[in-house]
């Protein structure tokens, strides 16, 4: 049997203020699969991802890259990984065929077999006309392009995607979304990616794990998670504008606006009853389409617990604070 | 990593330095050499003609090789601190970190980066100086030992300065609260014969004083202390000072949370 492209085992983690940003987690990925760790800010998504890439320093448990224990030979399971960061990382200064060719160097890689890499890995990443430009200069989609051309440059067999997406335009994240399958089934390159665009991981990956407040809550199969999911929301486009939100018997509704309605419906409840209640109170439904995201329902309702961090768009001041004071 | 590897790594690093001075040259190469032009003009022209003769030397004369050494010290130690800090500060020391790059080749890459400019800025403050004396180098071997010696010393001293760093401050505080002062007090522009007994002793301890007069004696053949433990003491400095900086790294210090 194959080993799993990441082995975790009792991984714990404090910071030098005594916070516990992971309690003894255990997590496997296996090779040729594209997971998805979720959690929120300060859950210990980047403090796991930064011990597998040696950016932080372990407290205890163990860590193996395709069976290559980090702490027998990290050298040989570095070759093994690539990382994007969810920070840009990289000189402003330099020019981004530079970045590219150095990080090869990095790895030892020989400038004749570096070059054609990086040519290819720029024309992918539509990045071959900015190849002599300064990396300062390029748009933030550009520069998380370049991050993913970096990652590549040597063949990882492993991918970590920190927030590859974070603050790209809809257009571009899809190309990136097809890019990233692309060389997930084409190449076979295993993929851990994090993300706060919930969409993305549902629509990318295989498996999943949610952790929160240092602890996996939870480690299945994406088709296996959203079949938990017992609630769905729709919103409906109404015909004629509202001004108060109808009150439909055994059904949550919310007014989004005054043309927009947005109903709970639990499963195996019919649906039918409700177009009844609304169209007895004069409400014509227009059209009805899923909420975006049915993967975000159930990671609210998993990680909002009373003392949970909440929001995943904000900076969890705990993990910030931990990292100023830890160095 | 086999040999290759590490050969090309520790290639790239040093391309990688060399390539940031060199892009920034008129921050790098330009000003130190502007310093010295006027300090040849200042104290060893103007103020030197009327100083006289030093250990049966030009005052012009005697002060060149404590120039070129202060241009050395301060560039190799200056370059090293802000081009670690600033991979720091846009983080892209990660790139290193997460490779397979073994510590003491980042260390070698950025000494050697840092010696380089050192030397770089050596060489052109000499050339300038040969505008205003004339240069015969009694002991070339060892001349050129002294300088690369002091060059990788001050470079890994920038290096450990870098990794202690939390903001650009705190790698400007060493090279102007310390390196300055002791660089002047030296003996780049006197001979501590001038100095009362006492002073005598007390510059005795200062480590650059060693590093001039080595580097006097190598170009003018004249020094004040014995040139044998000059070199003694920068090697031992240089073993002590990589071996710290290699520990702080395989640490994390500055740099891993």
């Amino acid at each position: 049997m194959a080993e799993p492209a990441l082995s975790i085992r009792g991984l714990t983690k404090v910071y030098g203020n005594g916070f516990e940003a992971l309690k003894g987690i255990d997590l496997d990925v296996a090779q040729g699969d594209f997971f998805a760790l979720l959690g929120p800010n300060g859950a210990g998504k980047s403090t796991t991802l930064g011990i597998v890439c040696s950016l932080v320093q372990k407290t205890a448990g163990q860590v193996k890259i395709l069976g290559i224990d980090i702490d027998q030979d990290f050298a040989k399971a570095k070759y093994a990984l690539g990382v994007v960061p969810q920070e840009f990382n990289f000189s402003q200064f330099e020019k981004v065929g530079d970045i590219i060719l150095t990080q090869a160097g990095y790895y030892g890689m020989p400038m004749k077999e570096a070059k054609p890499r990086c040519e290819r890995l720029l024309k992918d990443l539509g990045l071959w006309d900015k190849r002599n430009g300064a990396a300062r200069m390029l748009s933030g989609g550009m520069k998380r392009r370049l991050m993913i051309a970096r990652a590549l440059i040597h063949r990882p067999r492993l991918l970590i995607l920190d927030e590859p997406t974070a603050g790209v335009d809809i257009e571009l994240r899809r190309s990136m979304w097809e890019y990233m399958r692309r060389i997930n089934e084409e190449e076979g390159t295993s993929i851990i990616l994090t993300t706060h665009y919930l969409e993305e991981a549902e629509s990318l990956c295989r498996n999943i794990a949610i952790i929160n407040r240092g602890e996996i809550i939870k480690n299945t199969s994406m088709r296996g998670l959203l079949t938990e999911l017992d609630t769905e929301t729709f919103l409906m486009d109404l015909a004629e504008p509202l001004e108060t939100t109808p009150l439909i018997k055994g059904f949550e509704i919310e007014r989004v606006d005054s043309h927009q309605l947005a109903l709970s419906v639990r499963k195996g409840t019919d649906l039918n009853d409700a177009f009844q209640q609304l169209t007895e109170q004069g409400v014509r439904v227009l059209s009805m389409r899923n909420r975006a995201n049915r993967l975000e329902e159930l990671f609210v309702s998993m990680t909002s617990q009373p003392e949970a961090a909440t929001g995943i768009d904000t900076q969890s001041e705990t993990s910030s604070q931990a990292k100023e004071t830890a160095s | 990593m086999n040999t290759r590897q590490l050969l090309i790594s520790l290639w790239t690093m040093v391309v990688k330095e060399v390539r940031r001075f060199l892009r920034i040259w008129p921050q790098t190469l330009v000003p130190p050499s502007i310093t010295m032009t006027m300090y040849f003009i200042i104290f060893g022209n103007l103020i030197g003609s009327r100083v006289g003769e030093m250990h049966g030397i030009s005052y012009m004369s005697y002060i060149v090789p404590g120039l070129i050494m202060m241009s050395v010290i301060t560039n190799s130690y200056s370059n090293v601190a802000s081009s670690f800090f600033s991979n720091k500060f846009q983080r892209s020391v990660e790139e290193m970190m997460v490779s397979p790059m073994p510590n003491w080749v980042i260390l070698a890459g950025f000494v050697i980066g840092g010696a380089a400019r050192g030397l770089g800025v050596g060489l052109i403050v000499t050339v300038v100086s040969l505008f205003f004396t004339h240069l015969d180098l009694h002991h070339p071997l060892l001349t050129l030992m002294v300088v690369i010696m002091t060059a990788l010393l001050f470079s890994i001293g920038g290096f450990v300065n870098a990794l202690l760093a939390k903001k650009f401050d705190d790698i400007s505080i060493i090279p102007i609260f310390v390196l300055t002062p002791l660089t002047y007090l030296g003996g780049v522009f006197y001979s501590i014969d001038l100095l009362p007994e006492f002073w005598q002793n007390v510059t005795m301890i200062n480590p650059i004083l060693y590093m001039v007069n080595a580097f006097r004696y190598g170009i003018l053949g004249i020094s004040d202390i014995p040139v044998g433990g000059a070199l003694i003491a920068i090697a031992v400095f240089i073993v002590a000072f990589w071996f710290l900086a290699l520990w702080m790294l395989n640490r994390g210090k500055g740099i891993r949370s």
